[in-house]
């Protein structure tokens, strides 16, 4: 009696093992792994040239040098005129995508009609999606001799008109972020502030932006990410010749730029002159991965927060 | 006794000006971005459109404006998008079926995963040609050849397949798995049968998003070589060069012509992008279900 019972109780574990079904959960963690490949290949890529080229240039030079002529003789390594080149740059490109991101953001979440936004948010992520050579023949060919016309001294390569340009562009990558911030404040301390007597805008700028910070602020240090690594606008309207200058009307060189200027030429593998794209490229990676773990901590908050 | 209605509009006239100016100032933020799209299309089109020929189309380059082409940097670009289709939709669907129907949330491995996926979607692409460089190029010995970079694009825009792909699983309800497992199916069976199915529309769609996001990308490809003079069609194994390269080759050469060739290649490197978006949309818009 008792073991009939017992065979009674359905067994809901499979009348056997199906190999097959471990063989694809294997193959798919494979998939999954060629993404931490790629990332342990970036930094082993950068590290091992950019390790050899500190054999034969001190890393204070580098770091505190103030000329950088690695093809001169005699050559010359510090970086800071291709940083300076990079923040100068990623500057007025902030200088127009933080605002008018912003601006937008809050456009979108609080003004706008949900049909206005629902066309308005995809043609958006069209600017985002242009290329970014296009926004460089732009720049090199429309907006500098626009400045130029307007009466700012600029040089054909300077600056000022690839950062404008880039900011322009980076502002639908904040405005997205931050409207999805704003979108995940809860309807509740609207209301309340709206019945308080609150007009649209100090509900917008001390309701909406207040309880939204973190994923704003996440979405500039992105911007800010996206700036510094952006290659093609740079390398097109900014120039190609690293002096250390904060005057954005002149040519700058920026890391970027650098790195795809000495790429094009075919460098013999193991020289000084190859070993610098490395090393100027992982100065660029811990940049922007500084960055990037900073924005997605913070878009995660937002979201522990509200959602 | 008539009761007078509430006026609910704020009295204060200077608070209604300040609120009319804010908003004419985020209306200005929207629309700065348009503008300048705008101009942009209309210079190109004005400098590029009497070039956009026969000419553009089917010649090889050349050093007299009057006789360059676009041919190889066209079929270049048209096989690198093939190559990476191939690469990234398996590689992409496989790494979301994994993290989403497979991977355990509270493993630090797999959140380790999610992060690193999210960091490479903001590595910057020229990095990403370092890593061509030393691996493909130089480490591998595959030299400055189509495949390499099809490779390095591949990595490049797999998170955005990855992360399309995963909400286009995630959309499809729980309660379709649950019926597939009740009726014995096994694991691999309900996402091949029932999963897959219902998230195909979105990955489709992000494929497509993601291949238009290769498509335009120059700086990596200056790293793996594609600014070599080719004036032969292009094989995967053998030297090449892709539109958006050309189009820097023509923008980087000192005469005015250039110039005007440039912005026609601009020209035909929009309009296969905006092909794929109108196309990219009118799949979402058509096949996508609402459960």
């Amino acid at each position: 009696m008792a073991t009939r019972e017992a065979t009674l109780t359905p067994r809901l574990r499979a009348e056997r093992r199906h190999w097959g079904e471990d063989v694809i959960k294997g193959v798919l963690a494979l998939c999954a792994l060629v993404s931490v490949a790629t990332t342990v290949g970036i930094v082993a890529a950068l590290l091992q040239p950019s390790i050899e080229f500190f054999r034969e240039v001190s890393i204070v030079d580098y770091f505190t040098g103030t000329d950088w002529s690695p093809l001169f003789t005699p050559s010359s390594f510090g970086v800071l005129p291709l940083i300076v080149g990079t923040l100068s740059v990623t500057f007025w490109a902030c200088m127009v995508c933080m605002p008018f991101g912003l601006g937008a953001a809050i456009y979108l979440s609080e003004y706008a009609h949900p049909r206005v936004r629902r066309v308005l948010k995809p043609a958006l992520e069209v600017l985002a999606g242009i290329p970014t050579v296009v926004f460089g023949f732009f720049a090199l060919t429309f907006f500098t001799p626009f400045l130029q016309d307007l009466g700012v001294g600029v040089n054909i390569f300077n600056g000022l008109s690839a950062g404008l340009v880039m900011g322009v562009m980076l502002v639908p990558t904040v405005a997205s972020i931050s409207e999805d911030a704003m979108a995940a404040v809860p309807q509740d301390l609207r209301d309340g502030a709206y019945a308080l007597g609150s007009s649209r805008l100090q509900v917008s700028t001390r309701i909406v932006v207040p309880a939204a910070i973190s994923g704003i602020v996440a979405s500039y240090v992105l911007a800010i990410s996206r700036a510094i690594g952006e290659t093609m606008i740079v390398l097109i309207a900014a120039g190609t010749i690293a002096h250390l200058t904060f005057d954005p009307r002149e040519s700058v060189e920026t890391m970027t730029a650098f790195i795809g200027a000495t790429g094009i030429g075919d460098v013999p593998t193991g020289s000084i002159e190859y070993k610098t794209i490395f090393v100027v490229g992982l100065t660029l990676f811990t940049f922007t991965l500084v960055m990037n773990v900073i924005a997605i901590r913070l878009v995660r908050r937002f979201r522990e927060v509200y959602e | 006794m008539s009761a007078t209605p509430v006026n609910l509009r704020s009295s204060d006239r200077g608070a209604r000006a300040r609120g009319g100016l804010f908003q004419a100032l985020l209306i200005f933020s929207v629309t700065i971005g348009f503008v300048l799209l705008a101009v942009l299309l209309v210079d190109v089109l004005r400098k590029g459109l009497p070039f956009v020929d026969g000419v553009l189309l089917t010649e090889p380059p050349s050093s007299l404006p009057d006789r360059a082409g676009a041919r190889p940097a066209i079929l270049g670009t048209i096989y690198m998008m093939g190559l990476v289709l191939l690469m990234t939709v398996p590689l992409g669907v496989g790494t979301a079926l994994y993290l989403e129907e497979y991977a355990d949330r509270e493993r630090w491995y797999n959140r380790l995963l999610e992060i690193n996926i999210q960091n490479l979607a903001a590595v910057p692409s020229i990095v990403y040609g370092i890593l061509g460089l030393a691996f493909l190029v130089r480490g591998l010995g595959l030299g400055r050849v189509l495949l390499a970079a099809a490779m390095i694009l591949t990595l490049l825009v797999l998170p955005i397949v990855i992360v399309t792909s995963r909400e286009a699983i995630r959309a499809v309800p729980d309660s379709i798995r649950q019926g597939a497992y009740a009726l014995g199916a096994t694991k691999w069976q309900v996402i091949w049968r029932q999963v897959l199915p219902g998230a195909i529309p979105g990955i489709a769609t992000g494929s497509i998003l993601a291949l238009a996001r290769a498509i335009g990308e120059t700086a990596p490809l200056l790293l793996v070589g594609a600014l070599t003079y080719v004036a032969f069609d292009p094989t995967i194994l053998g030297a090449f060069t892709a539109l958006p390269i050309q189009i820097y080759q023509w923008i980087a050469r000192p005469q005015e012509e250039f110039r005007l060739l440039a912005a026609a290649g601009i020209i035909v490197l929009l309009a296969i992008l905006l092909t794929m978006n109108a196309f990219a949309i009118w799949l979402r818009n058509r096949y996508q279900k609402r459960w």
